[in-house]
């Protein structure tokens, strides 16, 4: 049994012309089938009608007051715990001891890093960096996980954004915008090193212009640079990648042995060992899983 | 006290917004609101890591003119520690999105009051 379209625009479609459809039913995409037996009961029952539930309603009169209160006293503390705190700004506040002057002094000299955060992520306190990699992937394999199943082969994409693609203005800016965000992002990435940025800001960077792209061209074009073997195969190798040369590293720089990865000279694009390659790991993970994210949400599959 | 506030104002603001963020959570009846409300708090818990990693006058712990001295730059640890609280609350925030999105396709509503009451139903019509 399929639901009723909504009153509205059925009442609309007995009345207007059949030309003149096109912008409601884009606005207004079709609406969901049941697949409960429930759904067909509550459209009896309006859900907002059936709000008189007294238990609900009780609740919903002392919940405002009763999230106020929680929330003014966890503020108090928190600002009687602000007002111990030393002074913001000051040299001898407990977070600035040996171990920031220990990464400082000789971080240039161990890790070949200019940046020191990178080099802090990414050489010292990489395998930190590398199960925030796996975070990402299982995040993005629940997600993967729990969409797939919920849209069932919802292969035709909605109305509203069926409307966007044809769109002449923002197809004539993403033409312009999106090479020069893609070749931004690919700089950070590259840059990660030597300046600010990294693998997960320039990721950040690349997947936002994938999903503009997409957004301006559908997901036609994009199929042919990332499928969904694309996506899982190029995840997969920077995560084994990423394993494997931090593995190496931490066996041989750890013990001071001697490694192929060379530090070369500070600020050339080819130094600090590890980092460029890690970097670019791990940008490719967040480049993957934003656009996979998006087009999880967006379709149902990658 | 109020000398005291006003010298730690970032991590008084960093309270603001926290509260900022729970208020939303706990007020709003509508399952986007509270996740836009939980990445506020977030916010806040970055912008007080953040906060604590600074030294007035300093430079960012980029080393351009090969000046290792330890004084003459902030703390680089927050920063690489609030990266890694970025990466884990854009996971968090793709998978609350992805479990609304299934509820949204089971009871069709966002609000919590009405996805309760259609469970209690449901549970009844088990009995």
């Amino acid at each position: 049994m399929k639901k009723q379209t909504k009153p509205k625009l059925s009442e609309r479609l007995r009345t207007w012309d059949a030309g003149s459809f096109d912008l409601t039913e884009a606005i207004d995409p079709d609406p969901p089938v049941p697949v409960t037996e429930y759904d067909l009961r509550a459209e009896d029952l309006p859900p907002l009608a059936r709000l008189g539930d007294r238990q609900v309603r009780g609740f919903r009169r002392i919940y405002p007051w009763l999230a106020a209160i929680l929330a003014a006293v966890l503020v108090t503390i928190l600002l009687s715990a602000v007002l111990d705190l030393p002074p913001y700004g000051a040299a001898e506040n407990p977070p600035h001891n040996e171990v920031m002057e220990r990464y400082v002094a000789r971080g240039l000299a161990e890790t070949g890093a200019v940046n020191t955060v990178s080099g802090v992520i990414l050489d010292y306190r990489a395998f930190d960096t590398l199960g925030e990699s796996h975070v990402l992937y299982t995040a993005a394999t629940a997600v993967l996980v729990l969409l797939l199943s919920a849209s069932g082969g919802r292969d035709e994409p909605p109305s509203v954004r069926r409307i966007m693609e044809g769109d002449p203005i923002l197809r004539n800016t993403a033409r312009v915008v999106v090479p020069i965000v893609l070749l931004f992002g690919v700089y950070v990435i590259l840059n990660g090193h030597l300046g600010p940025g990294g693998g997960f800001a320039g990721g950040a960077i690349l997947g936002g212009g994938l999903i503009l792209y997409v957004i301006a061209f559908g997901f036609e074009p994009m199929e042919k640079l990332i499928s969904g073997r694309v996506y899982r195969r190029g995840i997969t190798a920077a995560l084994c990648f990423y394993s494997g040369a931090k593995c190496y590293s931490f066996f041989c720089g750890a013990n001071h042995l001697e490694t192929i990865f060379q530090n070369g000279t500070p600020g050339a694009i080819l130094s600090a060992g590890l980092i460029l390659p890690l970097n670019i790991a791990v940008g490719l993970i967040v480049a993957l899983t934003m656009y996979g994210f998006y087009s999880m949400f967006q379709r149902g599959r990658i | 006290m109020l000398q005291s506030l006003w010298e730690n104002r970032v991590p008084v603001a960093a309270v603001v917004l926290f509260a900022v963020g729970f208020t939303t959570l706990l007020l709003h009846r509508n399952l986007l609101k509270k996740i836009i409300g939980l990445n506020i708090m977030d916010t806040a818990a970055y912008l007080f890591l953040t906060s604590l990693g600074y030294i007035a006058g300093r430079k960012p712990p980029i080393i351009t003119d090969g000046n290792t001295d330890p004084s003459a730059y902030v703390n680089p640890l927050p920063a690489g520690l609030v990266l890694t609280g970025i990466v884990v609350s854009v996971s968090v925030t793709a998978l609350m999105l992805a479990l609304t999105v299934r509820l949204y396709e089971r009871y069709h509503t966002l609000d919590l009051d009405q996805i309760y009451l259609m469970a209690k139903d449901e549970e009844e019509e088990k009995r």
